[in-house]
């Protein structure tokens, strides 16, 4: 199991970045004609023909897919669809053929259709950590080369290097890697290995080696804890468990990585709103000093209602915002009136001379309405850095607070 | 001759799909210059590029490298494709793309030495871009993304440069630097040819113009180039008859070229 679901993560990431991940898929179903064909072959289930019966219809099928697409209007999508339905009909026609024949020891072939981790004897482990090493020892030897042709095959063939030949390298290895797992997993799972180690781990790094590493990671620890739930309930079959873990690794990945998840930019979108609310209250505090001709001292201590007066709020968030903004030092709460601390001060004047700087730039810079630029500056009063601020005032040439308001 | 003549391309023609995308086009290139090649979309540009790179199979004619052909020549030609055609999320920072400048054919098992390592951070500051130098390419603005494929182009250390549309998506201030630099290559002799589509800005950047719709409408300096009848043959639709021949044989699956005609 570690084997397998090293060697499928490894070279799995590969073709997860040249966007064939999809060529897995093809290449499981492809599988089952060429494993028929071994078994006709040899007359009986000999390891080694069934394995290189596999592994030829399965290069096989990377190789029509290819050229389909280069000789034809044909997508890449539609391509695998083809490659993969004809493959795995003749397959399946072949399993039947073997199935109603005169052979004796047909046992267990039909465990290549869903997998069947039991039936894995020593030899075949034998076979695994093979194709393990010579995966890993190829990404060793040719890992400038893979990463070359996989980020950019034009520049590659540019510099002299024998694109086809990698390309050949890869898809091969992809193959082995596939025909090596195939009787564990079923040619419909297998392309999960393919696939989704990769895609989990580039959620949580942006270096290749690390995401090679957490790939074989998550993939070798689903396999472990597969082996051990069917193990454990010895009625359910170890694939399934090994790539439903594996779907929920990348699920968590999805949710919760720190770079690319939903649930770090679901955060950020609450932080950014939490703060837009927190800094148009104190700009509505600000503006309502102005309207008493008080923007110069700002010591006059006021009632919500008030606030609610200069600009509308819903009265929970209001509430919830002078809350916080207590907690932040930047307003006092004194008999049911807040005022403004010397940091709230502070804080206020640099939202609103924000938001009328940028009006000013806005009006200098480009032909906009006078009218519309207000609602322009509204948004963008919260993001400005101070970089940008200190910029926008030597453009503007404009020190303190702008009084003009629109 | 007068001077050195970087790339010869030789009566060259390309098809795609049966359709000639490059026609008989035949011209020599000086070394040492900037030179720009233009014309209108789907002219073949990119294709003569590719071609010049040995990326595409010509259907008939060849090109020189400094008189040679391009297998000896591979390292002192490079090349900087369109910056839109790579995936940008490829989990590598600017270093090592930068660092892909530095392979070669015979050193892809070796590690990374120490003057590699020195070239490319040279190349990297070069194309101002140090201070991004870890950050992930994903990271980084398309002007940004553009100077990272020019950096890798200059770690190669060649003498040709060949770039395909290397001021798209970038702000003046980054074309201005990126121009500033290729003059500075060419003052060191490096020969520069440059895929170019903002006709305004043509003259002030080349020494050498080449001006292509499927065919090679002009050749020469820019005031040469840049007449007005030129200009009205390449981009006016006064080519509609060539192009209704290319449809015809392309529609026909007719061959180009006699076999027998010498060229």
């Amino acid at each position: 199991m570690i084997c397998i679901n090293s060697s499928s993560a490894l070279i799995g990431s590969f073709a997860y970045l040249r966007k064939r991940s999809l060529i897995g898929d093809a290449v499981a179903h492809s599988l089952l004609p060429g494993i028929c064909l071994g078994f006709i072959m040899a007359g009986e289930k000999n390891m080694i023909y069934l394995f290189f019966g596999a592994f030829f219809t399965g290069w096989l099928s990377t190789y029509l897919v290819d050229y389909i697409v280069n000789r034809s209007k044909i997508k890449q999508d539609a391509a695998i669809g083809i490659v993969l339905s004809s493959f795995f009909a003749l397959g399946i026609v072949l399993l039947t053929f073997i199935q109603n024949g005169v052979y004796t020891d047909q046992g267990g072939l039909n465990h290549f259709l869903f997998g069947q981790v039991a039936a894995i004897n020593k030899d075949e482990l034998l076979l695994f950590a093979v194709v393990l090493a010579v995966i890993v020892l190829s990404i060793i030897v040719f890992y400038r080369s893979f990463i070359i042709v996989s980020f950019n095959s034009d520049y590659a063939k540019s510099i002299g290097l024998p694109v086809r030949s990698i390309e050949f390298l890869m898809t091969s290895l992809t193959v082995l890697a596939i025909a090596a797992g195939i009787q564990a997993l079923g040619v419909v799972l297998i392309s999960a290995l393919i696939v989704t180690p990769a895609a989990a781990a580039r959620f949580w790094t942006h270096s290749l080696g690390r995401m090679l590493v957490i790939a074989v990671v998550f993939s070798v620890f689903s396999g472990l804890v597969g082996a051990y739930i069917s193990y454990a309930n010895s009625q359910t079959p170890t694939g399934p468990w090994v790539v439903m873990i594996l779907s929920t690794i990348t699920l968590i990945s999805f949710i919760g990585s720190t770079k690319r998840g939903i649930l770090a930019r679901y955060l950020k979108a609450r932080n950014n709103k939490s703060k837009i609310l927190l800094e148009n209250i104190l700009k509505a505090i600000y503006h309502y000093h102005e309207r008493q001709d008080r923007q110069k001292e700002l010591n006059l201590s006021l009632a919500p209602a008030e606030i609610l007066k200069v600009r509308r709020f819903d009265t929970a968030d209001l509430r919830h915002g002078l809350n916080q903004l207590i907690r932040r030092g930047f307003i006092g709460y004194r008999g049911n009136n807040y005022y403004l601390t010397e940091e709230g001060m502070t804080e206020s004047k640099r939202i609103v001379r924000l938001h009328r700087l940028w009006e000013q730039y806005l009006l200098k810079r480009t032909s906009i309405d006078a009218f519309h630029v207000h609602s322009g500056a509204e948004a963008i009063e919260h993001i400005l850095s101070p970089e940008i601020e200190k910029e926008l005032e030597k453009e503007l040439g404009i020190s303190g607070i702008p009084t003009e308001d629109f | 001759m007068k001077e050195k003549c970087a790339i010869e391309v030789h009566n060259l023609t390309i098809t795609y799909g049966g359709a000639p995308v490059l026609w008989d086009v035949d011209f020599e290139l000086p070394a040492g210059q900037i030179i720009g090649v233009i014309g209108p979309n789907g002219s073949g540009k990119t294709t003569l590029l590719k071609t010049i790179m040995g990326l595409l199979e010509p259907s008939s004619g060849y090109v020189k490298i400094f008189n040679q052909d391009l297998s000896k020549m591979r390292e002192r030609i490079a090349y900087v494709p369109q910056r839109e055609s790579v995936d940008w999320d490829f989990p590598a920072s600017v270093f090592d793309v930068v660092m892909m400048g530095r392979y070669r054919k015979n050193n892809l098992f070796k590690r990374t030495n120490k003057i590699d390592v020195e070239i490319v951070e040279e190349c990297i500051e070069k194309v101002g871009l140090t201070e991004f130098r870890d950050r992930q390419i994903a990271q980084l603005s398309g002007g940004q993304q553009q100077r990272v494929f020019i950096a890798r182009a200059l770690a190669q250390k060649a003498e040709i440069y060949l770039m395909d549309e290397p001021f798209v998506g970038v702000d003046a201030a980054t074309e201005n630097s990126i121009l500033n630099l290729l003059e500075e290559m060419r003052n060191t002799g490096k020969t520069v040819l440059i895929i170019h589509h903002d006709l305004q800005t043509v003259s002030d950047y080349f020494d050498y113009l080449v001006l292509l719709n499927t065919r090679l409408i002009a050749k020469g300096t820019p005031q040469d180039v840049l007449t007005k009848e030129n200009l009205t043959n390449a981009y006016g639709g006064q080519l509609t008859l060539l192009a209704k021949v290319a449809n015809l044989i392309k529609e026909n699956q007719f061959p180009i070229r006699e076999k027998d005609v010498d060229l």
